[in-house]
């Protein structure tokens, strides 16, 4: 684990059942998923091993029942893991005392919900300012920065609402309203846009990334939409069973599926718009003239490839050419022929 | 008991149990036979009855262990040492409601000046209809001249309640948090909800002093069960990611049950209040039976007299108040908080306290110059108590009228009741029991028939099982009486939508009546009689019926019925094969609290005269028999569980065999 690493889990495991600790230490190592459904226990988290590094934004991915939502709240606590260990800002978290998590949580976290999980009886504003107001800020003080924090979500004049008179994406502006107002390091977005409809989750998607470009957080986002993993993910971590498949940049993942379940999961995605010109380049190869941009996706590039007559072209980040990129496995990515 | 038992085996679901029904079925065959053995004269007599020599003393048993606890350990001591806290509560209510002689020597606050903040209040949860509702019952009660036993009762209300609502909402907490606290508090709930009123009075009095204060702690007991439940059904309810959130937002343990689960719980433990509140008003009015004054002592010694117009008035404003205090709570539930534009001025956020404060101010200032204002005379009030007398005397005295409930009166009494009646008490007690655990068996299966034949050995045990026989016989009769009218009602009203909402309306607004009240119109219409007892258990039991049977039907899924009108069903076969199947369940919990309601009534009608359990248990009042007042009790209780367990565990499976919501 380098300096730079938030969370840091090794060999979690989540067991849902009468004694999960006992049954865990007497399991066989090899216990499938549906082997241990049959010992009457559920993993929810089955052994896993993953780092987050500070400024990443790391998208956890999966169906329904694959333990995406259990394995982010054994990140900050809210379930205690079965075995293994979870190192946040090098504290082992299930080491930490009642009263030093409930700093950790005040301080450093933020989450956002599925479902918003407003209080009901609170106004916006008051919503907002809760987190604050559980530390023991003063009045005045967390006013102010809720009234700020409002203002950041672009939820201004709607303070004195209740949550019951807005809809649905204006209290999920809220709920991330209410997560940002501590100013946390670590962020956690269990599924925040799954309950609204496409039309404001897209409006939602781009203000996220907006303020994701203002803030720079380390971020845990969890969705079951792979389009909206691709567009925002540094990294994919893909689960089934509550074990990771596989946990790579989007490019990777596209490119060279782990397991047959990502290779299926990836199969009707237009891999031209997720591949990057960087992903491409060798480093042997250099190509000649004029080089394309690393971050653009074979996608943006679809007409100089057509167009071009070169073999290999040119990739370069900051002016710097990088490597080159064989133009026929790239117009082969763009004509989905594998 | 027996033909109960048999109507509704058939009901029972028949495949799958066939083992649970052919062993019911022996076992109706062996009291049949023993009954029969009986009737020959064939069977010996300690197989008929447990002879006397045989019953324990329980009773003795009883005194010893509440002396032990009352002197011995000094319960006694402790509770004399809360009845003067409760004392001083109550004296300062008394003294703010209707000028008792104590401190703070403030009161009578004066009527008008309580009607007036009723309206705002009224105004502020519901509009102008319930500010009308508000103000006209107390100007009601003030110029039909019943102000000051009104008050009496109001402030034995207003101590009772707020403490059977912190008492409720504390356990409720307990409960919820500790499994172990849930699991004793359970099986307590379940018999304190059966639990004859009469057996809550006499420790009152014995623990708590004659009076008001005794009044006040059995009314708080009675009314803290469902607040108990409210709140730990509300906590159970609120979102995981609500408190995911709060959990998060870096809550303590106590800033997550006050800031988080409190507030998301507001809308069930709200519910809770509605509850407490009539409770407390329908027990605060039956503690007449240990002498507190108030509306129900009035309402018990007019009726004793056969004053009916009196009697009517108070049950007017009884029902009054009833429907103001439940009207009232129950919008408060509904109540969500609105939010004000910003810069609102301070004023105008809070209109409704302001002027609240200032009608009470203005009427406290004007009713010390106007007399009337602050009090209405005895020469001056509106009661028409002796014209109203003599109008029903004479309407009842109609020749029609009197043929109509003579001839019912006949009819039930000779050729229905008396033989029903003669014909359990000659049912030997073993048959008896088996009949029970036969009709527990073949509904709820194995445990609630092991428990009916605990708990009826228990009553036959007790040495007082002809009152027992009684009291089930009154139920039963009555009952089935209610069921005949409720449910062709509930069916009649469930076909449109209009008289649905009509019927459900009365019967809501039934519901909240205390319990009392059913008594005046079968005392008017049939007299100091056993007839009147069935009748008005009959009232009072039909409610329930008639409402869940409407809940029931309404509820079937529309497509259903459409698949049924599609698949060419008469409406009467629609009624047979679709509606009322799936209704049964639903139904079936009506079923089940028109017997808990008879159970409780037929206590409340030993006050006509009857020679059941609830005589006995009222004659226990007069004394300090603790022992025998908590035997008789505790009967009624166990005969009133047996139904309890057996029928809502029959509506159980029967849900979850129909995929039903539960």
């Amino acid at each position: 684990m380098t300096a730079d690493t938030v969370i840091s889990c090794k060999n979690v495991w989540k067991i849902f059942g009468p004694d999960p600790e006992k049954y865990l230490r007497s399991m066989p190592a090899d216990h499938s998923f549906d082997d241990i459904r049959a010992d009457g226990y559920i993993a929810g988290v089955k052994d896993v091993s993953i780092d987050v590094s500070r400024g990443e934004m790391l998208v956890i991915m999966g169906l329904s029942g694959s333990g995406k939502s259990t394995l982010v709240r054994c990140f900050s606590r809210l379930h205690d893991i079965t075995g293994g260990s979870i190192v946040v800002e090098g504290q082992d978290i299930m080491s930490l005392s009642e009263k030093e998590l409930i700093e950790l949580r005040r301080n450093k976290m933020g989450m956002v919900f599925q479902s918003f999980g407003l209080l009901p009886h609170r106004t916006v504003l008051e919503n907002v300012a809760f987190p604050l107001e559980m530390r023991g800020q003063d009045k005045h003080t967390r006013r102010e920065r809720a009234l700020e924090v409002v203002k950041l979500v672009g939820l201004e004049g709607r303070e004195e609402y209740f949550p019951r008179e807005l809809s649905g994406g204006q209290q999920q502006r809220v709920g991330i309203a209410r997560s940002l107002a501590i100013e946390p390091d670590i962020w956690f977005l269990d599924e925040p846009f799954s309950a609204l409809d496409p039309l404001i989750r897209r409006e939602m998607q781009d203000e996220f990334l907006r303020l994701q470009g203002l803030l720079g957080k380390t971020i845990v986002f969890i969705t079951h939409d792979f389009d909206e993993a691709l567009r925002l993910a540094d990294r994919i971590a893909i689960m089934k069973d509550g074990a990771v498949e596989q946990c790579d940049t989007p490019d990777q993942i596209v490119l060279n599926p782990a397991t047959e379940y990502v290779r299926k999961f990836t199969e009707e995605i237009d891999k031209a718009r997720v591949v990057h010109a960087g992903v491409l380049a060798q480093a042997n190869a250099s190509g000649e003239g004029e080089p394309v941009d690393a971050k653009a996706s074979v996608q943006d590039l679809a007409r100089l490839l057509v167009h071009d007559t070169r073999a290999v072209i040119p990739v370069a980040t900051g002016g710097r050419v990088i490597g080159g990129m064989d133009r026929a496995a790239a117009l082969d990515i763009l004509l989905e022929a594998s | 008991m027996a033909d109960v038992a048999n109507t509704l085996k058939d009901t029972a679901p028949a495949i799958g149990h066939w083992t649970r029904g052919k062993l019911a079925l022996v076992l109706v065959g062996l009291a049949i036979a023993l009954t029969i053995l009986h009737h020959l004269g064939l069977l010996q007599d300690v197989l008929f009855r447990i002879p006397e020599a045989m019953v324990p003393p329980f009773a003795l048993w009883l005194d010893a262990v509440f002396n032990f606890i009352k002197d011995d350990l000094g319960l006694l001591v402790f509770t004399r040492t809360l009845t003067e806290g409760l004392e001083w509560l109550l004296d300062v209510t008394a003294n703010l409601m209707f000028g008792k002689r104590r401190w703070p020597f403030l009161g009578p606050i004066p009527w008008t000046a309580v009607a007036a903040v009723a309206a705002v209040i009224g105004y502020y949860l519901g509009g102008w209809r319930m500010a009308a509702l508000g103000a006209g019952t107390f100007i009601w009660t003030a110029l039909i001249g019943q102000w000051k036993i009104a008050m009496e009762t109001m402030s034995v209300l207003m101590v009772a309640a707020p403490l059977a609502f912190f008492i409720g909402l504390g356990l409720g907490i307990l409960a919820w948090k500790y499994a172990v606290v849930n699991r004793a508090i359970k099986p307590i709930l379940s018999v304190l909800q059966t639990l004859p009123f009469f057996t809550y009075l006499l420790p009152a009095v014995i623990f708590f002093k004659v009076g008001p204060t005794a009044g006040a702690v059995a009314t708080t007991i009675y009314a803290i069960p469902p607040m108990i439940l409210m709140t730990t059904l509300g906590l159970q309810k609120v979102p995981s990611e609500v408190v995911e959130a709060g959990n998060m937002s870096g809550c303590t343990k106590w800033q997550l049950l006050r800031h988080v689960y409190l507030p998301s719980a507001r809308t069930e433990i709200l519910v809770g209040v509605n509850q407490v509140i009539m409770l407390c008003l329908a027990m605060v009015v039956l503690t007449a039976f240990i002498g507190m004054p108030g509306l129900g002592a009035k309402l018990l010694a007019m009726m004793g007299s056969f004053k009916l117009g009196r009697s009517f008035e108070i049950g007017v404003t009884i029902v009054l108040l009833a429907v103001t205090l439940d009207r009232m709570s129950k919008a408060w539930v509904v109540k969500q908080p609105e939010h004000f534009e910003r810069d609102t001025p301070w004023w105008r956020k809070h209109i409704t306290l302001l002027t609240g404060l200032a009608v009470f101010v203005f009427f406290c200032i004007t009713s010390q110059f106007v007399d009337v204002f602050a009090e209405i005379g005895r020469k001056q009030n509106f009661s028409q108590g002796k014209e109203i007398d003599t109008l029903i005397k004479q309407f009842l005295a109609l020749d029609p009228v009197q043929n109509t409930t003579g001839a019912i009166r006949y009819v039930l009494n000779v050729w229905i009741l008396n033989p029903f009646r003669d014909f359990l008490l000659s049912i030997p007690t073993p048959a008896f029991i088996l009949f029970v655990v036969a009709f527990a068996l073949a509904l709820g299966g194995k445990r609630p028939a092991i428990y009916g034949a605990i708990f009826f050995s228990l009553v036959a045990l007790s040495g007082w099982w002809d009152r027992s026989v009684i009291t089930l016989y009154s139920v039963i009769s009555a009952v089935t009486l209610a069921l005949l009218i409720g449910v062709p009602l509930g069916i009649a009203a469930a076909r449109s939508e209009r008289w649905s909402q009509r019927v459900l309306l009365a019967c809501d607004t039934a519901q909240t009546f205390p319990s009392f009240i059913y008594l005046i119109p079968a005392i008017m219409l049939f007299g100091i009689t056993a007839t009147s007892v069935v009748m008005s258990i009959l009232i009072f039991a039909m409610v329930p019926l008639t409402r869940y049977t409407i809940e029931g039907l309404r509820t079937v899924p529309p497509e259903m019925t459409e698949a049924a009108d599609m698949a060419g069903a008469t409406r009467m076969q629609k009624l047979w094969k679709v509606q009322l199947p799936l209704a049964l369940p639903t139904m079936a919990v009506g079923f089940n609290q028109a017997i808990m309601f008879a159970f409780f009534m037929v206590i409340i009608a030993a006050f006509i005269g009857t020679q059941d359990l609830g005589q006995e248990l009222q004659r226990t009042l007069a004394g300090t028999d603790l022992g025998k007042n908590f035997v008789l009790g505790i009967c009624v209780s166990l005969m009133a569980l047996t139904f309890d367990l057996t029928i809502m565990k029959w509506a159980a499976d029967q849900k979850k065999a129909l995929g039903l919501p539960e």
